[in-house]
């Protein structure tokens, strides 16, 4: 424990209007934590300056899953452990349970929450590209009452959200897919467990009569924040599935994506293993839709 | 760590008037949260007031079925307390990210890093260490899984190689050799022992139901 934090404080709300009013209060002095699955990492390397955190970990009214009719809706607090066991989770968004089931290891899917991984705010984050696919719509809450915006217009640049200092991550809602989809999920790191994304690919399609008639594909740790790949989108949407245009896809998901070179990777590695991960992505869809 | 001497100067209300506990009180009046077990100052309600980092905070910490009571710093990690404030060396320290896996412990029953668990967050859970499986003076099933499939070499692991297959067989008290590989790979062991880990927690699956039965 190397932190060293002259200016600190926390609170243990108990209820959400109490954390409401903390954060309306004094808008941006907060730092809710929850899993801590990020935070504490740069706590314990003394790399918070300051320390004012949030504990909203005991937020009942942020819990649970529940099926609302046309969709799945996640508490901001559900673990991935917790999205991995359920049962409407699993038959109807594969790519989420995959996208837990990839993140961190055991103890971390134990702790870490669905809500932290869209508000941390990391491009390389494991489950946004999943609810990309899917089309998530994310709710926010504060004192003011409550929005809804879709999960694809939340994050506005590294790090930058859609988010008031004063509001909380209240809900994901996951719009459960029509018929029987494709559904396709892949994380390519160093190594399968504890890993930090060098890309990933997340793809939902809905195939009627042999059409494409519904694509979503989400990207992970190659731009500035989780983005969809519309260009490569566009080229595949309303095609049939015996004459995909595999390879202008691929082509096309060079502009969708900007990456860089860091310490996990290349941009260039990115660049090749992206199209590689769409290509096999799109192989399998065509299969997929033929078998069907 | 525990001493941390008041640099304000005159003036300063670190060691007297308004305590953290008291402003913390005035916010969360539900009984509640840290504040809780605090003396509330009476009314009327202080002005808020900054707290210092040698203003610990009353906890009360349930450990492998005994309660401490503890004063903690609010950013103390459970993993620290536990070692320093409680002498429980048997949880390890090791990357202290979450990537290692040689703090784990249960808490309420579930493997958590608790490297990465503020001891605050502890309060009214129940934390489970690895001195917490022994049953009396004999090692608990999981315990003698791993002496008798050699499931360690150096050893300084262990510890949260044994809390982690604990969690996972609570969870799931027959895995296979997939889900026991992917319930483990969170535990990070630098001896390379991971054949005679694995081979471990099936051991521990077979001990911990013949125990129950």
């Amino acid at each position: 424990m190397r932190a060293y934090l002259p200016d600190y404080d926390i609170q243990s709300p108990e209820t959400l209007d109490e954390a409401l009013t903390l954060l309306s209060r004094e808008p941006g002095k907060w730092r809710p934590i929850a899993g801590g699955t990020d935070l504490m990492v740069l706590l314990n390397a003394g790399r918070l300056s300051d320390l004012n955190l949030l504990d909203i970990s005991r937020l009942t009214e942020l819990r649970g899953i529940s099926e609302n009719g046309p969709s799945v809706t996640f508490g901001a607090l559900t673990t991935y452990s917790e999205l991995r066991q359920h049962p409407a989770v699993r038959e109807h968004l594969p790519n989420v349970v995959e996208s837990a089931r990839v993140t961190g290891a055991q103890a971390i899917q134990n702790r870490g929450t669905l809500g932290g991984n869209i508000v941390n705010a990391s491009p390389a984050a494991d489950t946004p590209p999943s609810l990309l696919a899917y089309g998530a719509e994310i709710e926010l809450v504060s004192v003011r009452g409550k929005r809804r915006v879709p999960y694809e217009s939340f994050h506005k640049g590294y790090k930058k959200m859609d988010l008031a200092p004063d509001e909380l991550l209240h809900s994901i809602h996951v719009p459960i897919p029509k018929g029987s989809g494709f559904h396709f999920y892949r994380k390519v790191g160093t190594r399968q467990a504890q890993a930090i994304s060098k890309t990933c690919l997340a793809a939902h399609a809905r195939i009627e009569n042999g059409v494409v008639e519904e694509l979503r594909i989400g990207l992970g740790s190659v731009a500035p924040v989780p983005a969809r790949a519309r260009s490569a989108e566009a080229v595949i949407l309303g095609k049939a599935v015996d004459f995909l245009p595999i390879e202008d896809a691929v082509k096309a998901i060079q502009s969708d994506i900007s990456p860089i070179d860091d310490i996990r990777s290349t941009a260039r590695y990115r660049r090749v293993v992206t199209a590689n991960v769409l290509r096999q992505a799109l192989e399998e869809l065509a299969r997929t839709g033929r078998a069907s | 760590m525990d001493d941390h001497p008041c640099k304000h100067g005159d003036g300063c209300t670190c060691h007297s008037g308004v305590s953290r506990r008291g402003f913390l009180g005035s916010i969360t009046t539900a009984a509640a949260g840290i504040a809780a077990s605090g003396t509330l100052t009476a009314a009327p309600a202080p002005p808020p007031e900054k707290a210092q980092p040698d203003e610990p905070v009353k906890l009360q910490l349930s450990v492998n079925g005994r309660t401490h009571k503890v004063l903690v710093e609010p950013r103390w990690t459970l993993l620290y307390v536990l070692r320093d404030q409680l002498g429980l060396t048997g949880t390890k320290p090791g990357c202290e990210r979450g990537e290692c896996g040689a703090c784990t412990v249960l808490i309420d029953g579930v493997a958590r890093y608790s490297c990465l668990t503020l001891a605050l967050e502890a309060k009214g859970k129940e934390v489970t260490t690895i001195e917490g499986l022994m049953k009396g003076e004999e090692l608990g099933a999981t315990q003698r899984a791993f002496v008798e499939e050699d499931g360690y070499q150096c050893g300084y692991c262990t510890p949260g190689q044994v809390m982690a297959a604990e969690g996972l067989l609570r969870v799931n008290p027959r895995p296979s050799m997939e889900e026991i590989r992917h319930g483990m790979s969170g535990n990070l062991c630098r001896c390379g022992a991971y054949v005679h880990i694995f081979k471990s927690v099936e051991k521990a699956a077979v001990l911990s139901a013949s125990e129950k039965r």
